[in-house]
């Protein structure tokens, strides 16, 4: 086995595991790259059948590129969509600084979400690469009542047996990719042959690494306008994906606020 | 290998040690060094030292919490990619303090190699040995030592000879090796990716150097086939058993056994989507087979070949490391993880409680918060399991309480049969032939029932004087009374037996269902044997069925052991005889006898004179 066969390895299992242990499970769909890895890595798991629903939390703010190719694949895919909406920024929390103010809806949609639909399941397509406190996620993460991270305090994991039982009231969540990095992910992407939105290739001299809101993403300098380019221009560059991402840069502790309060 | 040939599979390599031993402080200068670092990441690390009144403080590149940053110490965990230049590596920064143990087994427990650190200006400390001996426990092997903050002990080789024989002792006496230790100073740079000008005395490797010797553990792939069921699903019209390859390969073809139901079938096929044809996997994959007859399993079945099958029991030894804040005691319920399999389990005995300072330990009531001990687990149901030894991935188990994970360990059965032998019905051909004459015509006619009781206990409690009393008073009243015991059962029907945990449990099987047999033509039978286990014993009533009953005929070891009829405590004692019950192998009292003669204070007269009123109680027809 190779290494993208033991990162898929790992996955379906994890996603396996979620599958058994949850009745209410849903997986979230951002419509990235990661998690169209992960929606095929479920196709993989439960051998072409998704058998759970997938959750568009729907900013209403994403780019024309991806609700199209939401349409496109939920069918392509036969695929459950259930799409949720997110509340105002003025709802929002003001002592976080604007990006991170406008990313919280999305926590906020979330919930309203959970409360719905009862999900106490979620799987999300977090990577550890991604972000310092990420790198510090569990598989299996318990959340409590108000969908929040205990971070100071969680449940030791080890030997691929999982948390996979909660109190009342309260979810896990679950990341079947976390210990993938983006090279990984732009591989298994070119290996798979996993279709993706355009938005990820270099137009003009200009890509986006990371897709998130419209008004808070920005693309990064790119000629990298194929697979190949990309995985090569990873291969060789340093700087961080979420460079584009502003929430992350406005104040040293706004992600973990966000994650600590329910964010991906 | 050679240095020069790039890998591409990762080691993942964990960082441990006592807190504040410059563990997080190694990471981030290791990053620094391997150019996994930007100029923008580099930026914002001094900005945010700065912000704390720090120099660079490379930690902070691990220490992503605010509570971590403002307190300088390592919560949780954090695993991050780099490469040098011969391999990626996955570094598992644990942390050091004790409050946080929890979170360093997690880390560790996933590692194929570790960095042991300790302070120059410290030395051994309660976690760096606590550290080392869960990394053996956890079965980490490649160990190399780091002795850091080298700058604060002026360079100085006396001071770092001194901690390397210190560190070299201690594992030497928990059976490790460290690779090498190195000199370094994280913070200043020494010794990490390029030779200290400050240390020409060492002649060992840099960290970098040390890493690139580390190797990906080897994959289980020679071992007997173990395949967990993870989930059985039936999305269209295949019915397919799912799980990931714990060891071994199999093919398209192969006859599967399922364990503990211990049914078999044939693989059909084995199942993929979006991937070529698959005739045959191994170790590490996630598949689905399809089989050719639809027999009933489900997750919890571990699935082997017929010939290499696991264990089956429903006690077991677990060396563990318990993470919860209730101590874990004896008597306790817990919930048990073993491969794909829950079940419930009591703690039957904490037989030694570890300490990892003097690796002393004796035995207790408890288990506390980040001990180590040695526990024994008992099930009601069965379970297919290995020993660590054999297989580390079967091996080991998970305790979970309170919707958490609170614990784990490696299993071993020493002392304690494999019990496949004894539940498996060989010959399938049979079918049973009732007999006309019912069991209450042959009561009636002899004015009793007929029976099982069974004397358990140890040796020299007393067993065989109370049985053939017993026997003599019940025939002279005129009961069809025989006695079955070692003399007249080894010599034949066991002859081809010894005394493993095996053979043991063979024996008693054997008769258990000979036993059965006596009784249910009439006879009242004393059988009259240790039969240690409560499992062996527990079978041996399923014979039976209604007609089975436990006598415990007690008595203390020590009063045995002056009794010594036959010499054996005393050679025992010596070690002239291996695995005696008592001494140097368990002996289970029963749960729940139906009678217990105790014999410490009793004669030989009075035991029997009680054991055969209960049994004229019980035997006598109501009708
Ligand atoms: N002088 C000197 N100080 C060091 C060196 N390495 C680390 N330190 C300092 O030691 C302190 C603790 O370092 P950390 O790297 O946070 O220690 P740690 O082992 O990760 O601590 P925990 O994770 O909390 O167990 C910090 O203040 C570091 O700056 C070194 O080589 N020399
Ligand atoms: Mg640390």
């Amino acid at each position: 086995m190779n290494e993208l066969d033991e990162l898929e390895a790992a996955s379906i299992f994890i996603l396996r595991e979620a599958y058994n242990r949850f009745d209410d499970l849903a997986m979230l769909w951002s419509l990235g790259k990661d998690s169209n890895v992960m929606v095929w890595l479920a196709k993989k798991a439960f051998y072409g059948h998704v058998p759970f629903p997938v959750v568009h939390v729907d900013t209403g703010k994403k780019f024309k590129e991806m609700y199209d190719f939401r349409d496109r694949y939920t069918d392509e895919w036969n695929l459950r969509l259930i799409t949720g909406d997110c509340p105002p920024v003025e709802d929002m929390d003001p002592t976080l600084p604007p990006a991170a103010r406008s990313a919280a809806r999305k926590t906020a949609g979330l919930k309203s979400l959970l409360e719905e639909y009862g999900y106490t399941g979620v799987i999300a397509g977090i990577r550890r690469d991604e972000e310092a406190v990420r790198a510090k996620e569990r598989v299996f993460s318990p959340r409590g009542e108000a969908a929040e991270w205990d971070f100071r305090n969680q449940p030791p994991e080890f030997w691929n047996q999982f948390n996979t039982e909660f109190p009342p009231g309260t979810h896990v969540r679950i990341h079947p990719i976390l210990g993938w990095t983006e090279l990984d992910i732009w591989r298994y992407v070119r290996r798979e042959g996993i279709p993706l939105v355009d938005l990820y290739f270099a137009k003009d001299g200009m890509r986006y690494r990371s897709l998130g809101d419209q008004d808070i993403t920005s693309p990064v300098p790119s000629n990298a306008d194929t697979l190949d380019a990309i995985i090569h221009e990873l291969e060789t560059t340093n700087t961080s994906e979420r460079a584009g991402r502003a929430m992350d840069h406005e104040a040293e502790d706004s992600f973990e606020r966000l994650r600590r309060d329910g964010y991906m | 290998m050679t240095a020069s040939e790039p890998q591409t599979d990762p080691v993942k390599l964990v960082i441990v040690g006592h807190v504040d031993h410059g563990k997080s402080t190694l990471v981030g200068r290791l990053l620094h060094e391997t150019g996994a670092l930007s100029a923008e990441k580099l930026e914002r690390l001094k900005a945010i030292s700065a912000k704390r009144g720090q120099a660079l403080e490379w930690a902070f590149l691990l220490d992503s919490f605010q509570a971590e940053r403002d307190q300088g110490v390592t919560i949780d965990v954090s695993r991050i990619r780099f490469d040098t230049a011969v391999r990626p590596y996955v570094v598992i920064d644990a942390p050091g303090h004790v409050e946080f143990l929890k979170n360093m087994v997690t880390g560790a427990a996933d590692a194929e190699a570790a960095l042991l650190m300790v302070d120059a200006s410290e030395g051994l400390k309660e976690q760096t040995r606590r550290h080392a001996y869960l990394l053996r426990l956890l079965g980490v092997e490649q160990v190399a030592v780091v002795v850091t903050k080298m700058d604060l002990v002026g360079y100085d080789q006396q001071r770092f000879s001194e901690i390397a024989r210190d560190v070299r002792a201690y594992l030497q006496e928990l059976g490790a090796d460290p690779q090498v230790i190195i000199p370094i100073s994280a913070r200043e740079g020494e010794n990490i990716a390029a030779k200290s000008d400050k240390m020409a005395w060492h002649d060992g490797p840099t960290v970098l150097e040390a890493l690139d010797t580390f190797t990906p553990r080897c994959p289980l792939a020679f071992m007997p086939l173990r395949l967990p069921v993870q989930d059985v699903y039936k999305f269209d019209e295949r019915r397919i058993i799912a799980g990931t390859i714990a060891a071994g390969q199999l093919r398209q073809g192969d006859t599967l056994l399922f364990s503990p139901s211990g049914k078999t079938a044939r693989v059909e096929s084995i199942e993929t989507w979006s991937a070529p044809e698959k005739l045959e996997a191994k170790v590490g994959e996630a598949i689905g087979v399809t089989l050719d007859r639809q027999i009933f399993v489900e997750r919890g079945e571990l699935a082997s070949h017929i010939e290499e099958a696991p264990v089956l029991t429903n006690v077991f030894r677990g060396r563990i490391f318990w993470l919860d804040d209730q101590p874990l005691k004896v008597g306790d319920t817990v919930k048990l993880r073993i491969n794909s399999m829950d079940a419930e389990a009591r703690v039957q005995a904490i037989e030694r409680v570890i300490d990892t300072e003097s690796l002393a330990g004796g035995g207790a009531d408890a288990v506390n918060r980040n001990e180590v001990a040695e526990i024994v687990l008992r099930t009601r149901s069965m379970l297919a399991l290995d020993e660590a030894r054999a297989n580390p991935e079967t091996g080991r188990f998970v305790i979970s309480r309170n919707f958490r994970i609170v614990g784990g360990g490696v299993i071993s059965m020493e002392g304690y049969p494999d019990q496949r032998e004894a539940i498996t019905v060989r010959s399938t051909n049979i079918t049973a032939s009732e007999s006309e004459i019912d069991r209450s015509a042959r009561w009636r006619r002899n004015g009793h029932r007929g029976g099982v009781y069974w004397l358990t206990g140890l040796s020299g409690s007393g067993k065989s004087t109370i049985a053939r009393e017993t026997e003599r008073q019940l025939f002279l009243k005129g009961f069809n009374v025989y006695v079955l015991d070692g003399d007249n059962v080894r010599t034949g029907l066991s002859a081809n037996l010894g005394f493993s945990p095996e053979d043991r449990a063979e024996n008693i099987r054997r008769v258990g269902e000979v036993a059965s047999l006596f009784a249910d033509s009439g006879t009242i039978v004393l059988a009259s044997f240790i039969s240690p286990y409560q499992s062996d014993r527990d079978r041996a009533r399923q014979a039976a069925g209604d007609s089975f009953h436990e006598v415990y005929i007690k008595a203390d070891l020590s009063v045995c052991e002056t009794r010594d009829p036959k010499g054996l405590y005393k050679k025992a004692r010596a070690g002239e005889i291996p695995a005696f019950t008592g001494i140097s192998a368990p002996y289970e009292a029963p749960e729940a006898p139906e009678c217990i003669v105790d014999t410490d204070a009793d004669t030989p007269d009075e035991s029997a004179a009680q054991l055969v009123a209960y049994i004229e109680k019980v035997c006598q027809l109501t009708d």
